[in-house]
């Protein structure tokens, strides 16, 4: 049988639930009343003692959204949400924590489980790293979220002489509201689409960065979802912002346990970079793409927003997206400031029933501004997997630089890769490049692979791991290799 | 018990039979030649003795060192000890050559039972051997394949011979887009292999490359069947007659 008809048959006989994330935790939560209302947002904003601002603030984003309906233009089928039916607010039962040691220890084993270190004592006391190769020990700020909040946050007290705030942002609103108030929603503004306003309306958590002036974060700042409750949303708001000539690099991991029915995330970021400063966000996401029959899986609806505010500031993102059921995910750049600089590299990997419609937006005000995009999509099983991407040139954008290049995948013959690109360009100076290709896999390839006494699986992994090359090297050290992993774990099943 | 032995093979592609019955015995420590025109099976049967997907067996056997071959997935078949050299070696463009070679001889290594090598063995191992090639470093950084000149592909592919350390060698067409002096190299390369415990099928259109590569055993192919055997003094004579008188024997 040939090599690209076993891995049809593989793909339709596939469990995708070797998802290795799908364990459920079992704990006490704290929930809001089903169903989304006025009373659900107050109540939300009362859990979190927020202040009368921001009430008003989530209220009226909850009024527009009444006001407003789904997009409908991406390449993803869904049923319809009954947003009734959800629980916006989950909340592992517990009181303020103090430390650690206060944190429920059925939350530490789940982060234990997910290899995610929360434990500060661990990583001070040098557990040395088994592979040898990485680079020295780094160590890594983590704020961990659970359904909708914070758990733990470890490194708070260096990261304070450095003058980096590192916090949840449920924390941020209340300790620091004038930096709050000034950033929140400038990025993306309460009204700017349909799930961005829902976020806005009930967000319950989410991480908070501040890098003063000048200063260049002492460590990598992490970031973990885990969405656990039945039923429930999970909504984050994360906010970051460089101040002049601060560098901060931020990573993101998600989780989910295997359900069968479908769970919403919709989250907000929101980055700001002030004069000669830098914002490098990396995601790795994997929350639960759903079985071999496509049910269950996270729908992840995602607004993730740049704003190079400052003149020769720079932001940089990088994703690899194996997991949900659908992804509708655009991190953009609006390259205000004079010289500024956006770029987007991603990974995007689909198979059994995922969809994938993901890109960028590349938003060139300033002048001499680039960008750069570098997305490798990867299709498997019935799969599809769409790129979709814009790059504007505003009138005064003179002198704009793009590069695109968008590279598909095909893993059998029953996923689609499809590609999307807008451009506009509305000074004659600015200048666009754009290059495409879709390849399959091919079979001499893998049969090259297999006659050196490579496995088939492993000859997918390595032939799609030299794929996604340039985009691997952008992620930070710890992180690429984690994803490497990641990509042959998510195409496993994907050949006979 | 020979290494080789392929017994009355009939194979078919797509409805259409191209080995109609073809029987070889290849012992250790033995070069075959199998030579024949364009058409007569020869790659078809270097194919379905590494396992490509595509070719159907309708009928005999391949037993390698006694043992069934035709059971075994391809990869199985290249951690006991197969290998074929191919005539176009595909290109894997952002896998490092050497990454290659590593994944490649621990997953044999592992089929096997045996330890992986260690990064410091495996470097000192892959340095030696390109070095008796002629194989600068830089090209086992770049990747596999890529850019790289028909005589580099031939001997990346002979330098994983001699890595991979196979009991069959299976070389097809080895000197297909290869001037004189790749062609010395590469022929120097696989004479160096040579070995009592090691056998040879050098697959080949001309008598030229075994003017390098001298066999013990050739063989002439014609329309799917093994239609004479005889030694090395048989390749002199189909390069002075031609295939042509085979062609009624088929």
């Amino acid at each position: 049988m040939a090599a690209v008809q076993e891995t049809v048959d593989r793909v339709r006989r596939i469990d995708v639930d070797q998802y290795r994330y799908g364990f459920e935790t079992v704990i006490e939560s704290d929930k809001a009343p089903k169903g989304l209302s006025e009373d659900t947002v107050r109540f939300i904003s009362a859990k979190k003692n927020e202040p009368a601002w921001m009430l008003e603030w989530r209220l009226e984003a909850y009024r527009r959204w009444l006001t407003m309906a789904e997009p409908k233009w991406a390449r993803v089928n869904y049923p319809k949400i009954d947003y009734q039916d959800l629980y916006y607010y989950s909340a592992p039962k517990r009181k303020e924590l103090a430390s650690l040691d206060e944190v429920d220890p059925e939350i530490l084993k789940t982060y234990e489980k997910l290899g995610i270190p929360l434990r500060e004592v661990e990583i001070l006391e040098g557990v040395v790293r088994k592979d040898g190769e990485g680079a020295p020990e780094r160590r890594i700020a983590v704020d961990a979220v659970f359904d909708s909040v914070s758990v733990a946050t470890t490194f708070q007290k260096e990261l304070k002489q450095a003058g980096v705030i590192f916090m949840p942002i449920s924390e941020a609103i209340r300790e620091h509201p004038d930096l709050v108030k000034k950033y929140l929603g400038t990025v993306v503004p309460t009204s700017d689409n349909f799930f961005a306003t829902l976020n806005s309306a009930v967000f319950s958590d989410g991480s908070f960065v501040y890098v003063p002036p000048g200063v260049r974060c002492p460590m990598e700042l992490s970031t973990y979802f885990r969405i656990n409750e039945r039923n429930t949303g999970q909504f984050e708001r994360t906010l970051i912002i460089a101040d002049k000539g601060a560098y901060v690099s931020y990573l993101e991991g998600c989780t989910a346990p295997q359900r069968d029915e479908n769970q919403l995330h919709a989250a907000v970021v929101e980055l700001v970079t002030l004069d000669d400063a830098e914002i490098k966000y990396s995601t790795v996401q994997n929350w639960y793409p759903g079985n071999s029959e496509g049910k269950g899986g996270i729908y992840n609806f995602v607004t993730k927003r740049g704003d190079c505010r400052g003149n020769n500031s720079k932001i940089s993102w990088t994703q690899v997206e194996t997991g949900s059921a659908i992804t509708w995910k655009y991190p953009s750049c609006i390259l205000r400031g004079d010289n500024s600089r956006g770029e987007f590299y991603s990974i995007a990997i689909s198979n059994g029933h995922q969809q994938v419609d993901s890109g960028t937006k590349m938003i060139h005000l300033g002048k001499n501004t680039t960008s750069r995009i570098i997305s490798k999509g990867i299709a498997a099983g019935v799969s599809q997997n769409t790129y979709r991407g814009l790059v504007t040139a505003h009138r005064k954008a003179t002198g704009a630089r793009n590069f695109t290049a968008c590279d598909s995948l095909l893993i059998g013959d029953k996923c689609g890769a499809h590609t999307v690109p807008y451009i506009e360009a509305k000074n004659s100076s600015a200048l666009f490049e754009h290059e495409a290709t879709t390849s399959k896999i091919s079979e001499d390839v893998l049969f090259y692979c297999v006659q050196r006494g490579l496995s088939q699986e492993e000859a997918v992994g390595l032939v799609v791991n030299g794929f996604v090359k340039d985009v691997l090297q952008q992620l930070p050290m710890e992180f690429a290799v984690e994803a490497q992993k990641l990509i042959s774990i998510s195409l496993e099943g994907s050949v006979g | 018990m020979a290494l080789l032995e392929v017994k009355d093979l009939q194979v078919r592609v797509d409805d259409r039979e191209i080995l109609h019955g073809l029987s070889l015995t290849v012992n250790k420590g033995e070069v075959h030649a199998i030579m024949g025109p364009n058409g007569s099976g020869k790659s078809t049967l270097s194919h379905v003795i590494a396992g490509k997907p595509g070719y159907e067996v309708t009928g005999g056997e391949i037993l390698f060192n006694g043992e069934d071959l035709l059971e075994m997935s391809p990869d199985e078949r290249s951690a006991k000890g197969v290998f074929l050299a191919f005539q176009y070696p595909v290109e894997i463009p952002g896998v490092a050559t050497m990454t290659f070679l590593r994944t490649a001889l621990n997953a044999q290594r592992k089929a096997r039972g045996e330890s992986e090598f260690s990064t410091p063995d495996f470097l000192k191992k892959v340095r030696a051997v390109a070095a008796s090639l002629n194989i600068p470093q830089d090209m086992l950084r770049r990747g596999v394949n890529v850019g790289f000149s028909g005589g580099e592909k031939k001997r990346n592919e002979i330098l994983q011979m001699a890595l991979f350390e196979p009991s069959l060698c299976i070389l097809d067409e080895m000197d297909s887009g290869l001037d004189i002096d790749a062609l010395r190299i590469a022929a120097d390369g696989v004479n160096a292999l040579r070995s009592p415990d090691r056998a040879m099928v050098v697959i080949t259109h001309y008598q030229r490359l075994l003017n390098y590569i001298v066999p013990d055993f050739v063989h002439v192919m014609s329309r799917g069947r093994v239609v004479k055997s005889g030694d090395k003094e048989l390749a002199l004579e189909l390069e002075a007659s031609g295939y042509t008188q085979f062609e009624d024997a088929a």
